[in-house]
């Protein structure tokens, strides 16, 4: 059934203070709401449970990306189009410009925000895995102050995160991959464009000859958040990717997830693909 | 700030197809049903109204969005551009006639939004390679054609384009 239009509010105040101040008012009453992709899905399908959104779309603030020697800042509304477009995130961070050119479709590109994707905290996200091992941090911002936490345990549960409800993402920091790294993204849907992925897996991993030095692996879409799979990563340091690792990995990174059938789908299929991804990273080292 | 009034509605200013418009709506109602119902354009269509197929596509300030996607009040203070405003008086935009010549348009319903992004992939990239035009066309979605038709249709404008241009001064 489609939503009653006149029961929802959204406001839309103009300046990053007045927003922060309404958030601050009643905590937890009012929802920011950047590109619309995600709520007005939900909104229109009558599935929409919150009534009271203010709009953050228009705040300057939000925007824009900026690169220092140590970091690149991703602004929290900076969409999937303009991550595709930027120089230095195509040379470092490759694996979030796939993730943001395979999210929807060109229009969904356009409107889609990295922190609206952040702050959606679902599983299924298609930038988050890449996050998780790029190492991100969140800068988060409230009328009372700003803090920084780490984009790894940001999500504590199913939609449930370690953000207060008086609190907006205002970047995504990022440290510079200046070493030579081997970067592997893989999203797994029923097709190219305009899929929810079944699963998604961004791996990284620096050499040493032939031996993993070090690696970082996180998942989409097989457990109740996006998850960085760091026992899997500690039985593969120190070793050659041989059939023997590859063997060790899978027996970890089986125990580590748990993927459930849902309608995009099963269990099974999710951990096979899962565990057979992963061996395709390991394999191309 | 926008302030709704005591029925919660409130006053958007927007410009569609280079004339300012003045609509009065819910802030949450969507861009979409602003078109069709306030301003009475019903050449964009409502497919499928989760952004999945591309029927709604217009664009704001230049860029290809899903209407059925963005609310009102986040269209305050901007300029669209709909199906309505791609031919220039009774002259068809060349990816219109393309459609027409190539049998790119069956049925009808995804062409006002495949038309919008078509228009929009020649204006980002004049000369779209076919990995590109597939891209481009991606989030829109076609129960008739096959996509093939409408992909030719695409490569028609852009030689018909090329044909019109004037021809380079001097040498």
């Amino acid at each position: 059934m489609r939503a009653y239009i006149p029961a929802y509010e959204l406001k839309s105040p103009g300046a990053l203070i007045d927003v922060l101040s309404l958030l601050a008012l009643e905590p937890g009453a009012w929802k920011p709401f950047a590109g619309g992709t995600d709520l007005m899905v939900l909104f229109e399908s009558g599935k929409l449970d919150h009534k009271k959104f203010v709009s953050i779309w228009n705040l300057p603030e939000l925007r824009g990306i900026s690169v220092t020697p140590e970091h690149v800042t991703l602004g929290a509304l900076t969409t999937y189009t303009e991550v595709q477009s930027h120089d230095v995130l195509q040379q470092e961070f490759p694996m979030l410009c796939q993730a943001a050119s395979e999210t929807g479709g060109l229009a969904i590109q356009n409107r889609g925000t990295l922190g609206g994707n952040i702050a959606n905290a679902s599983p299924a996200g298609d930038s988050p895995p890449a996050l998780l091992v790029y190492d991100a941090q969140i800068d988060l911002i409230s009328a009372g102050g700003s803090r920084v936490v780490r984009y790894d345990g940001f999500h504590t549960g199913y939609k449930k995160m370690v953000m207060h409800p008086d609190e907006l993402i205002k970047s995504i920091r990022l440290p510079r991959v200046t070493q030579p790294w081997k970067q592997y993204y893989r999203k797994v849907g029923t097709r190219k464009a305009q899929a929810i992925s079944k699963i998604c897996f961004a791996g990284l991993a620096r050499m040493d000859g032939d031996v993993i030095q070090d690696i970082r692996i996180a998942l989409g879409s097989v457990a109740p958040t996006v998850v960085r799979c760091s026992a899997t990563e500690i039985a593969l340091k120190g070793l050659k990717p041989d059939a023997s690792a590859i063997s060790k990995a899978r027996a970890a990174l089986a125990r580590e997830i748990s993927p459930i059938d849902d309608i995009r789908s099963t269990a099974n299929y999710r951990l096979r693909v899962a565990l057979n991804v992963m061996e395709d990273f390991l394999t191309s080292l | 700030m926008i302030v709704a009034d005591t029925s919660g509605k409130v006053e958007i200013n927007l410009i569609v197809n280079h004339e300012p418009r003045t609509v009065s709506v819910y802030p949450m109602a969507r861009l979409l049903d602003l078109i069709r119902e306030e301003l009475r354009l019903t050449g964009t269509k409502e497919g499928c109204g989760e952004g999945e197929c591309g029927a709604c596509s217009v664009l704001l300030d230049g860029v290809l969005v899903n209407s059925c996607l963005v609310p009102a009040i986040q269209a305050e203070g901007t300029s669209i551009k709909t199906i309505e405003g791609i031919a220039t008086g009774e002259q068809l935009h060349a990816v219109q006639q393309a459609f027409i010549t190539c049998g790119g348009a069956q049925c009808g319903i995804c062409t006002p939004g495949m038309v919008i992004a078509a228009v929009n992939l020649l204006e980002r990239i004049p000369e779209p390679s076919q990995a590109e035009i597939r891209t481009g066309l991606a989030g829109n979605l076609c129960r008739c054609t096959g996509y093939m038709k409408i992909f030719e249709s695409v490569v028609r404008a852009c030689q018909d384009n090329k044909q019109n241009m004037p021809a380079p001064v001097g040498g």
